[in-house]
């Protein structure tokens, strides 16, 4: 399966590289993702929700990195799901920001697992690109993730329609998400 | 606290419900002195706009003291105590669209950006108490409210105006005014304006001040007519005229230069015909909005005039003059207001006087009796042209 997406951010190419460079800043924006862990030499360690309460991890090693331009990876021989991918960083036109295009390829094994991470996916895997990317911009232009009271979750927002009432949140719901940002 | 909430089509409720808390280091919590009901609220209440849910918060029109800030705001600006207006629009004053002061159109704030853009084919900005589908914001017709982003869309009121003046600045004032400053104004214009309610009224105060020669409000209700000739302007009835037929009349025959739709998807009719076509086919849901004053101020203006609409649309018109628009080089301007771009000028404006935003208040109900003030707001009962809720009364 082979996905792209794009985004535009009103940063200049270099700060949204550097974003991204940092692995570790992935999981705060991409809905799958629960942990990226660096090591030596472009490598790392992925570990990523699956359906079912069930993890999937697997290596990776950065295979191209070109400071403000272009980043790309392949995961490990052995990996549960082989995948691979680049963002790129392009200057958007009259001092626009950085275009940011993302291609990703992912090898769903046959049987079991494969249909379920096909399912997981869904009928509309871009809109979970989509979205990512939507994230990845509010983190870099906002600060953060931008939360409504219909919409709370973060990163976890999946769920479009129905959600919660557009209300305040009990401190039950709140204790759940953890926030910590009042004063 | 107490809210006003959505029940339903055509149900609202005040219900308990928990206090607004801080999601965002950007945000603040308010108590609110003063929210009003927007006659885009009661597009909600007929379910002309989807993705509403039970429960659901409604109001954009909010205003009071600041009681908590988070811990993002920066220093040496909001703090606990300030008395703030807010924007209906959530901005996020950083992506492209806010730098280019297009806030409504911002890109970051709506979490459901996704929905919206299937819709609209791109997102727009999120919006407090107005469906899910602009973000699914709680809205500020309560005790207390959450202003988002505050150190963007919360602007301090340093000066001792009353609430009644100064409530407006966070929708119906800018959005008056930016339906006429649209229309680039030029010396000798006669402005047409179909709708007399808040909006229309606002964007006739603006096309004065923005130096129209002559300004006429097209409506049916006579305390709407009333409530505009008392202002000094020109009137039409469009129940005992034809509008087009009495604009040229008014014009030597050219048509009005500048015409405003402050109407939107609910539009009547004077002929039952027409109205009857649009009504059914909206039923049907083949049409969602019914765009009469649209069609009617497209085929009224003069050839190179502007059409400026801030009327609410929510998606599908049939019949749209399309012939009409391009043989006669008509240029048609339009947005949900960028609010953040005009308060400042236009609290100068009530400041020295040349606006008074509080002419339009028929109405100041206690927020426990907004059940009330929704009913006669909608069904047009005891004159009402605007309802203020004041929340601590």
């Amino acid at each position: 399966m082979e996905l792209t997406g794009t985004t535009t951010v009103s940063r200049p190419p270099a700060a949204v590289y550097e974003f991204w460079r940092r692995l570790d800043h992935l999981p705060d924006f991409m809905a799958h993702v629960d942990d990226v862990r660096t090591g030596d030499g472009g490598t790392s360690h992925w570990v990523v929700t699956a359906p079912f309460g069930r993890t999937v991890e697997w290596d990776a090693t950065i295979t191209d990195d070109v400071p403000d331009r272009r980043i790309a990876w392949e995961s490990a021989p052995g990996a549960d799901v082989a995948n691979r991918g680049a963002v790129e960083f392009r200057p958007a036109p009259g001092g626009r920001g950085t275009e940011v295009h993302v291609a990703i390829a992912y090898d769903l094994p046959g049987g079991t697992l494969g249909e379920l991470a096909a399912k997981y996916f869904g009928e509309e895997p871009h809109q979970q690109l989509d979205d990512d990317l939507r994230r990845f911009k509010q983190m870099l232009e906002v600060g953060e993730i931008v939360r409504s009271e219909g919409a709370p979750w973060g990163k976890r927002a999946r769920h479009e329609f129905p959600q919660r009432p557009a209300r305040p949140l009990t401190d039950e719901e709140a204790a759940e998400l953890d926030l910590e940002v009042s004063r | 606290m107490k809210a006003v909430c959505w029940a339903g089509r055509n149900s609202v409720e005040v219900e308990d419900v928990p206090d607004p808390r801080i999601l965002n280091k950007r945000d603040v919590i308010i108590k609110v002195t003063s929210t009003a009901i927007c006659g885009s609220d009661l597009h909600l209440v007929d379910g002309y706009i989807p993705t509403m849910e039970k429960g659901d918060i409604l109001g954009h029109e909010f205003m009071g003291e600041v009681v908590e800030t988070g811990s993002g705001i920066p220093g040496g600006t909001l703090k606990v105590g300030d008395r703030v207006v807010v924007p209906f629009p959530i901005a996020c004053g950083a992506c492209g669209m806010c730098q280019k002061q297009l806030y409504s159109c911002c890109e970051n704030t709506n979490p459901n950006a996704g929905a919206a853009e299937k819709m609209f084919g791109h997102p727009t900005a999120g919006v407090y108490g107005y469906s899910h589908l602009t973000g699914g914001y709680a809205g500020g017709q309560a005790e207390y409210a959450r202003a988002a982003l505050a150190d963007v869309n919360a602007f301090e009121i340093e000066s001792d105006l009353d609430d009644d003046q100064v409530l407006f600045l966070t929708d119906v004032l800018p959005t008056g005014f930016m339906a006429a400053d649209m229309c680039d104004i030029e010396p000798g214009d006669v402005v047409a304006v179909w709708g007399a309610g808040p909006v229309g009224q606002f964007a006739m105060d603006s096309a004065r001040l923005l130096g129209a020669a002559e300004v006429i409000a097209i409506d049916r209700e006579p305390y709407r007519l009333r409530m505009a000739q008392q202002a000094g302007y020109t009137t039409i009835d469009f129940t005992d005229a034809d509008v087009r037929s009495r604009l040229l009349e008014l014009t030597g025959g050219r048509g009005p230069d500048k015409c405003i739709d402050a109407v939107g998807l609910e539009a009547t009719h004077g002929a039952t015909h027409v109205h009857t076509y649009d009504r059914v086919k909206q039923a049907l849901r083949s049409e969602t909005d019914r765009p009469h004053a649209l069609r009617q101020a497209i085929m009224s203006c003069r050839s190179g005039g502007v059409v400026s609409v801030v009327g609410v649309y929510g998606g599908m018109v049939d019949k749209f003059p399309a012939g009409a628009w391009m043989n006669r080089s008509l240029t048609l301007r339009t947005g949900q207001c960028h609010v953040h771009r005009y308060v400042p000028r236009l609290l100068e404006h009530i400041e020295k006087g040349e606006l008074d935003p509080a002419r339009i208040i028929t109405h100041r109900l206690p927020l426990d009796q907004a059940v009330g003030g929704y009913d006669i707001f909608k069904n047009k009962l005891d004159d009402c042209e605007k309802v203020v809720l004041k929340p601590g009364a």
